[in-house]
C-alpha cells in the first residue's frame, strides 16, 4: 500500500540465536497513533532501533514516505522526519532541561552558527512551550541529572518533539511516570500530537493507556506481529490476553 | 557587565606586573602564549576528551614562524601564517583522531605528537635537529623595535590575542555547537538522534584548539626567538594539560590564570628542581584531580561567594 | 641485499618480542581494569634501569640472567600493588578522562623518579648478551640473546598466559571479571583481588620487557614514554584487550620498523604509526577487536 507513511516489510534481525525480529511487516498510516504491545524481550525496542537506524536489519525493507531508509545512519533518518524517545532516557545529564530541548530545536536550524547563543530569546520561548505541553515548565532550569525517572522520560519525549518530526516513535513513554499523572500527561501529549498532525508509534505496557489513546494496536511476540487491529478488538482477543497481557478470561 | 569585571581586573593586574620588571614582561608574554594553547585544551575537556599531544600544534606554529622568517620580516604576518599552518595540521590529524574518544583520543594525540617530535629531531637538514632554529626579530606593523619597546609591543600583541581569543571562545561555547561539546561528554548517541554529527562538533573544536595552540606557539617563538623540537615533546603537552586543570575549565579565564601562575612558579621552581619538576607537576595534578577541585577559577569563585560578591 | 633482508628480519623479530612483552601487559590490564595505564611504559623503563643496576652489582656473568628476572619481579610485586591499591583503586568508578589524567600524572612522577635515581647519563650494560655469545645464521653473526632468548621468552609468556587464562581457575576468574564484573561478583568473585593480581602481572610483564631490552640498548630518559606510545600503537592496532592479537601485531610492527631502519631510515619512527593509522582507518576497532553497541 502506497498511502502508508511508514512501511516495514520482512524485517529480520538475530542476536546470536535470539531472533529479535523474525519477519516483521507493519504499515503506519499518516496521522494515526499506533500502540505496540508485547511481553519483555519480544523485540519491540529492536523494531524502533531498526526504523531509526541504530540497528541495521539483516533482511527486509523499511520505507518512509516512499523512500527506502533501512541501513541509513540515525542522523540521516532523523533529518527525513523521524524522531524518537527512549526506553532508558538519553539526556545530556550535565545540561539543564531547557538546554536539552533547545539543543534539539537548534538541531533543525542554526546549529552551526558559531556566535549565536543556544538560548536565544526565540529558542527559549519555543522550548518552554514544548515543555509546557508535557507539564514540565517548572523543571526547565533544573539540571537533567537531578530529575526523577518519570520526569526524565518526559524530557526525553520533549527533546524528540522539539525536532518537529512527521513520525514520532516513543519507547514506553509513561513507564516511571506516577500512575496518578499518567493519563493527564498522555491526554496532553496525544492532543499535542493530533494538533500538529504528527504520526506516532508508542510501545506501551499499560493496557489502559493503550485502550484510551491508540487508534490501532500491534501485538509483538518473539520477533513477530501476532495480532493487529483496533484496541477494543485486539485487547479482547483471548489469545492476546493470555499470551501477551498475561490475563485469563474476559475483559473487565 | 558583571562578566567583564573579572576580565578588566585581570588585564589591569597583568599590565601592572608587566610594568614592574622587564623579566616579568617576558614571562607574562610566555604565559599568555601558553594560555592560548591551554584554552584549546580546555575546549576539548568540555567534551570529556583530553589530548596528550597538543604541543604538536604549538611546535607547528613556532616552526612555521622559524621557517617563514627568512622570507618575511613582518611579525603579524608570521602569526597569521603560523595560525594557518597549525589549523591545517589540526584539520588533517583531527579528521582521524575525532573518530575516537577517551583513551584512544588521548593516546592517538600523544602518538602523533611523538612522531612530530621525532621528525623535528631527525630531519636535521631541515630543522637542525636538537639545536633548533634561531629566529631573527621581525618588525611589528612595520616598526623595527628594540629592547623595552619590542617587549611591550609583543606583550601587547599577546594580550590582544588572548582577549580576542577568550571572547570568541566564550561566545562559541555558548552557541549550540559549543554546548554540544558537553553533550558529547554525557550522551553522544543522543546528538546523532538529533540529526547532529558528534564527530563534526568535536572536529570543529579540535581545529580551533589547534589554531589556538599554533598561535600560542608563534607568540612564544617571537618571545624567545628560538625554536627547538622540545616544543613538541610529550612533557610540553603534559604541561598544557596540567595548566588546563590547574586553571579550571569552567571559564575561559581559567587557562590564562593557570598559565600565569604556572609560568611565574616555573621561573623559580624549575631551576631549583630541574630533575623533579615533572614530578611536582604530577603530584599537584593528582591532588587536583583526586580532590575533584575546579582549579584556580573554582577557588576564586568560592572566594567570591564567601565574600558575598556573588550569590 | 639478501643479507640485509635477513638482518632486518632478525632485528624485527627480537624487537617484536620485546614490544610484545610490554604491550601484552598493557592490554591485559586494560581488559580487566578497563583503565589504560599511561605509566605502563615507565614500569618498562624502571625495570630496564633496575636490571642494568642489578647486573652491574652481581658482577658474575652467569648470574646476570637471573638478575634480569629479579628486576622484573621486584618491579612487579613492589610497584604493582602500590600503584593499584594506592591510586587506581580510587578511580575505577570515575570518568574516563579522570582515569587518563591520573595515570598520566603517574607517568610524569615516575619519569622524574627514574631520573632522580639513575640520572640522565646513558646507561649500558650488556653482560647478559655477552654471556650467551653469538651464532652464525645464513652468513650473519648474530647474538644468541636476540636470536633465541628474546623471542623464546616472548613465546613462553604468550603460551603460559594463554594457558593460565583458559585452563586455570584463577585465570578463568580473571576472564570472568573481564567479561562482566557484576555477574562475576554476584557469584562470589572478589574483583578487588583480581584487579590487584592482574595489575601486578601487567606491571611485571612491562618490567620484564624492560629488563630484557636493557642489555641490547643504552638507557636514556624518555624511553618510558616512547615505549608506552609504541605499545599503545601495537595494542590499538590489535584491538584493545586482545592478547594473541597483540602478539601478531607486535610482529607486524616490529618487522615494519626494522625494515624501515634498513631500507628507509628516515621513516623509522613513523612506520609503526603509519601501520596503526592504516589499520584503524579500515578497522576502527583494530585488527582483532570488535565494537559493542550500547543498548538504548
Ligand atoms: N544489542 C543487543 N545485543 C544482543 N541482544 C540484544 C540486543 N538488543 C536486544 N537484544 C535481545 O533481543 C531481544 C529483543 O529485545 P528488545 O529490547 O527488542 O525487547 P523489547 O520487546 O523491547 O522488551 P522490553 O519490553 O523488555 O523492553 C531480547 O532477547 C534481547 O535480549
Ligand atoms: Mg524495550
Amino acid at each position: 500500500m502506497s498511502g502508508a507513511l511508514l512501511e516495514a516489510r520482512g524485517l529480520a534481525l538475530a542476536f546470536g540465536g535470539v531472533r529479535a525480529a523474525d519477519g516483521v511487516d507493519l504499515e503506519v498510516a499518516p496521522g494515526e497513533i499506533l500502540a505496540i504491545i508485547g511481553p519483555n524481550g519480544a523485540g519491540k525496542t529492536t523494531f524502533l532501533n531498526m526504523v531509526t537506524g541504530y540497528l541495521r536489519p539483516q533482511a527486509g525493507s523499511i520505507r518512509f514516505a516512499g523512500r527506502e531508509i533501512a541501513g541509513l545512519p540515525p542522523r540521516r533518518i532523523v533529518r527525513l522526519g523521524i524522531a524518537r524517545s527512549f526506553q532508558i532516557p538519553q539526556l545530556f545529564a550535565e545540561h539543564r532541561v531547557i538546554e536539552n530541548v533547545a539543543l534539539h530545536l537548534a538541531a533543525r536550524d542554526g546549529f552551526w552558527a558559531p556566535f549565536r547563543p543556544l538560548l536565544s530569546p526565540a529558542r527559549r520561548s519555543e522550548a518552554l512551550a514544548i515543555l509546557d505541553d508535557l507539564e514540565l515548565a517548572p523543571l526547565a532550569e533544573a539540571r537533567a541529572d537531578t530529575l526523577d525517572e518519570g520526569a526524565r522520560k518526559l524530557v526525553d519525549i520533549a527533546m524528540a518533539l522539539a525536532l518537529r518530526p512527521r513520525l514520532l516513535l516513543m519507547d514506553e513513554p509513561t513507564s516511571g511516570v506516577a500512575a496518578s499523572e499518567k493519563h493527564a500527561i498522555m491526554d496532553r501529549l496525544v492532543a499535542a500530537l493530533r494538533r500538529a498532525s504528527v504520526t506516532a508509534v508508542f510501545v506501551e505496557h499499560d493496557m489502559e493507556v493503550v485502550a484510551r489513546h491508540a487508534d490501532r494496536v500491534a501485538v509483538w511476540s518473539q520477533g513477530r506481529i501476532r495480532a493487529e487491529g483496533p484496541p477494543e478488538a485486539v485487547l479482547a482477543d483471548p489469545l492476546v490476553r493470555r499470551e501477551v497481557i498475561g490475563v485469563e478470561g474476559a475483559p473487565c | 557587565m558583571r562578566r567583564l569585571l573579572p576580565v578588566a581586573a585581570a588585564v589591569g593586574l597583568l599590565l601592572l606586573l608587566a610594568g614592574l620588571q622587564p623579566w616579568l614582561r617576558f614571562v607574562l608574554t610566555i604565559a599568555l602564549s601558553t594560555g592560548l594553547a591551554v584554552l584549546g585544551i580546555a575546549m576539548l575537556l568540555r567534551a570529556g576528551q583530553v589530548s596528550f599531544g597538543h604541543a604538536l600544534y604549538v611546535a607547528a606554529g613556532a616552526y612555521a614562524v622559524a621557517f617563514a622568517r627568512p622570507h618575511t620580516g613582518e611579525g603579524l604576518l608570521l602569526l597569521l601564517l603560523a595560525g594557518l599552518v597549525a589549523t591545517g595540521l589540526g584539520l588533517l590529524v583531527g579528521l582521524f583522531v575525532t573518530r575516537y574518544r577517551d583513551i584512544f583520543f588521548g593516546m592517538l594525540n600523544l602518538a602523533f605528537s611523538m612522531v612530530g617530535w621525532s621528525l623535528l629531531e631527525k630531519l636535521y637538514g631541515l630543522t637542525r635537529g636538537t639545536d633548533g632554529i634561531r629566529v631573527a626579530r621581525p618588525t611589528l606593523l612595520g616598526f623595527a623595535l628594540e629592547g623595552a619597546a619590542w617587549e611591550w609591543a609583543l606583550f601587547s600583541a599577546a594580550l590582544a590575542a588572548a582577549l580576542l581569543a577568550g571572547a570568541l571562545v566564550a561566545s562559541y561555547l555558548r552557541s549550540p555547537a559549543g554546548e554540544a561539546l558537553g553533550a558529547i561528554k554525557t550522551r553522544e548517541t543522543r546528538l546523532e538522534f538529533a540529526g547532529i554529527s558528534a564527530r563534526r562538533v568535536l572536529l570543529q573544536a579540535y581545529v580551533v584548539s589547534a589554531t589556538l595552540a599554533g598561535l600560542g606557539g608563534a607568540i612564544g617563538a617571537l618571545a624567545t626567538l628560538h625554536v627547538t623540537p622540545l616544543l613538541a615533546y610529550w612533557t610540553h603537552s603534559g604541561e598544557l594539560v596540567f595548566v588546563a586543570i590547574l586553571g579550571g575549565t569552567g571559564n575561559v579565564l581559567g587557562p590564562f590564570l593557570g598559565a600565569v601562575v604556572f609560568e611565574l612558579v616555573r621561573v623559580h621552581a624549575a631551576a631549583a628542581f630541574p630533575d623533579a619538576w615533572q614530578m611536582i607537576l604530577g603530584l599537584v595534578l593528582l591532588a587536583i584531580v583526586l580532590a575533584a577541585a575546579r582549579g584556580l577559577v573554582g577557588l576564586l569563585d568560592d572566594l567570591a561567594v564567601r565574600l558575598g560578591w556573588r550569590g | 641485499m639478501g643479507l640485509l633482508f635477513l638482518l632486518a628480519a632478525l632485528d624485527g623479530l627480537a624487537y617484536a618480542a620485546q614490544v610484545f612483552l610490554v604491550a601484552v601487559g598493557l592490554t591485559l590490564v586494560f581488559g580487566v581494569l578497563k583503565i589504560l595505564n599511561v605509566a605502563h611504559g615507565s614500569l618498562f623503563a624502571i625495570g630496564a634501569y633496575l636490571a642494568s643496576t642489578l647486573v652491574g652489582l652481581v658482577g658474575v656473568p652467569w648470574l646476570s640472567l637471573l638478575a634480569l628476572a629479579m628486576a622484573a619481579l621486584a618491579v612487579g610485586v613492589v610497584l604493582g600493588p602500590v600503584i593499584e591499591r594506592g591510586l587506581l583503586a580510587r578511580i575505577y568508578e570515575k570518568e574516563h578522562v579522570l582515569q587518563l589524567l591520573v595515570t598520566f600524572a603517574l607517568l610524569m612522577i615516575l619519569e622524574d623518579v627514574q631520573k632522580l635515581v639513575w640520572g640522565v647519563q646513558p646507561l649500558f650494560e650488556d653482560a647478559p648478551v655477552r654471556l650467551l655469545g653469538q651464532v652464525e645464521v645464513g652468513g650473519i653473526v648474530y647474538t644468541v640473546y636476540q636470536l633465541l632468548l628474546l623471542p623464546g621468552v616472548a613465546l613462553l609468556v604468550l603460551v603460559v598466559l594463554a594457558w593460565f587464562l583458559r585452563r586455570t581457575l584463577l585465570g578463568r576468574t580473571i576472564v570472568a571479571v573481564t567479561h562482566d564484573r557484576e555477574a562475576a561478583e554476584a557469584i562470589g568473585i572478589d574483583s578487588r583481588r583480581v584487579y590487584l593480581l592482574t595489575f601486578t602481572i601487567g606491571a611485571a610483564l612491562a618490567a620484564m620487557g624492560g629488563a630484557l631490552a636493557a642489555p641490547t640498548t643504552s638507557l636514556v630518559p624518555g624511553i618510558g614514554v616512547q615505549t608506552i606510545v609504541l605499545s599503545f600503537a601495537v595494542v590499538a592496532t590489535a584491538g584493545l584487550g586482545r592478547i594473541e592479537g597483540a602478539a601478531a601485531t607486535a610482529l607486524l610492527i616490529g618487522l615494519g620498523r626494522s625494515f624501515a631502519v634498513y631500507f628507509t631510515p628516515e621513516l623509522e619512527v613513523v612506520v609503526p604509526y603509519l601501520l596503526m593509522v592504516a589499520v584503524l582507518l579500515v578497522r576502527p576497532a583494530g585488527l582483532f577487536g570488535s565494537t559493542e553497541l550500547r543498548r538504548v
